[in-house]
């Protein structure tokens, strides 16, 4: 529930895992929210006034106040609403450094590894892009283990930083994998994250704001389609000037 | 708890977030053991404290390691909160400002003063990399606007972040970015401020020896 005067707004898309971290970080808070979905070929008045500099979503805007990029607004949810339910960092300053470096990692060397993937125009940078999203997921999996302590989460035993940082990829992971022909969080090598997959997927809290699989893969098989075409015109344009 | 005990900070001289480490010690008047890492030859404890990067700047702490420079700063700011708090302990909002623009120097300025060293003067990539740092000054300047730190009227994160790239206004004249006196004047002002604190002159580079640091990268890591 919104506390008394507070009026929370989420610029986002549907297909953004970041904005889905806040729709997740608001769900979990029980936050409620109006929600503004953007068409990012024609960015709103308000998105470029509320995010000037990158004029990107998600956006929250809180009283009037715009708050960007995803783990900040996160972090801003847990300091601006203290009452709603348990923070997602703990409090212990080396723990949130643990928490904020993985979803950080998150960031850095997952979704790279997934741009890299819908980019790639050869077979060489496919597979490439495949070995990299791979080894980042086992590097998660050893995050995991360490960071749960045999508790459902990496936050422990409730939803904590980092399964909000992950969490807004899952839908994604499903989709992915359909259109790349993948398996990501794969049982047999990466168990954890496999189980984590499934389990986060399950939460009420999680599954009000989900976005629909199918539509992400629609979205996916279109983008390496544009991919596709971008590689052959390139391709036709070197070959008339070679 | 641990803040009485043993702190190590792995780094190297001229890296700018290794920097922003020992600016955040210092104004916490923590003592602590600096150790310069060899990147060419890591060490056995560098390698065992960020087995996942690899990278500097490392702290270790009480027997523990946390990387990433702005996480550190952070982990600073919080295991000793006085004297010189760098994030507005009271203010959500002051302090997610706070941790987006830290974020953009490193998005954008870092990304941006990177490509302008390593690409090959005069090709398009080169110029865009040139038009990017100036919007990314630019930008910086208007963040700062009149006040006298980026978070107002205190030294604080977003200080810690961004000083020690001013060393490289010197490097980004020489590879074309432009006159920082000219393009950003009150960044340039408010560099003059900030050094002013004993934590900033003790921890940033000579901006020339940083320069002739810049063309031994390009020579080993520049495009040919």
């Amino acid at each position: 529930m919104a506390v008394g005067g507070d009026e929370l707004k989420l610029l986002g898309m549907f297909s953004s895992p970041f904005a889905l971290r806040v729709k997740l970080a608001l769900s979990f808070k029980g936050l409620s929210f109006q929600y503004v979905e953007e068409d990012l070929r024609n960015k709103s008045e308000l998105l470029v006034v509320s995010n000037p500099v990158h004029r990107k979503v998600p956006v929250l805007i809180h009283n009037g106040l715009p708050v960007c990029e995803s783990m900040v607004i996160v972090q801003y949810l847990d300091e601006a609403f203290p009452g709603a339910g348990a923070p997602f960092l703990p409090s212990d300053p080396y723990d949130r450094a643990v928490a904020r470096f993985w979803a950080s990692y998150i960031d850095e060397k997952l979704f790279s590894a997934w741009v890299a993937l819908f980019a790639a125009k050869t077979e060489e940078e496919k597979a490439e892009g495949t070995k990299q999203t791979l080894a980042a997921a086992e590097t998660l999996e050893g995050a995991l283990r360490e960071c749960s302590k045999g508790n459902p989460f990496f936050g422990g035993d409730a939803v904590g930083y980092v399964d909000v940082a992950l969490g807004g990829f899952a839908a994604w992971v499903h989709a992915f994998d359909e259109v790349h022909g993948l398996r990501q969080f794969d049982a047999a090598r990466t168990p954890l994250l496999a189980a984590w997959l499934a389990r986060f997927g399950e939460l009420d809290s999680a599954k009000a704001v989900m976005p629909d699989v199918g539509r992400l893969v629609e979205r996916g098989k279109m983008m390496q389609a544009q991919a596709a075409a971008a590689a052959s015109t390139a391709a036709t344009a070197a070959a008339k000037t070679s | 708890m641990a803040a009485t005990e043993e702190v190590t900070l792995l780094d190297l001289w001229a890296s700018p977030f290794g920097q922003r480490c020992r600016i955040a010690l210092a104004e916490k008047k923590v003592e602590y053991e600096y150790i310069e890492q060899n990147l060419a030859d890591k060490s056995e404890l560098l390698l065992r404290s960020n087995p996942v990067h690899k990278k500097i700047p490392v702290l270790l702490h009480a027997g523990r390691s946390i990387c990433e420079s702005l996480l550190i700063v952070e982990y600073i700011d919080e295991t000793w909160p006085s004297p010189s708090p760098l994030l507005p302990a009271d203010d959500p909002y002051a302090r997610a400002r706070a941790r987006f623009w830290a974020r953009y120097v490193d998005d954008k300025l870092f990304d941006c003063q990177t490509r302008l060293w390593k690409l090959k003067s005069g090709e398009p990539a080169h110029e865009q990399a040139k038009e990017d740092l100036v919007q990314a000054l630019t930008t910086l300047e208007a963040e700062l606007g009149d006040r006298d730190y980026f978070g107002g009227e205190a030294f604080g994160f977003v200080d810690v972040a961004l000083v020690p790239f001013t060393a490289w206004f010197h490097t980004y004249e020489k590879f074309g970015g432009g006159v920082a006196e000219e393009l950003c004047p009150r960044l340039v002002a408010w560099a003059h401020r900030c050094k002013e604190r004993n934590s900033v002159a003790m921890a940033i580079a000579d901006p020339h020896k940083l320069y002739d640091f810049v063309l031994y990268l390009k020579q080993k890591f520049g495009a040919k």
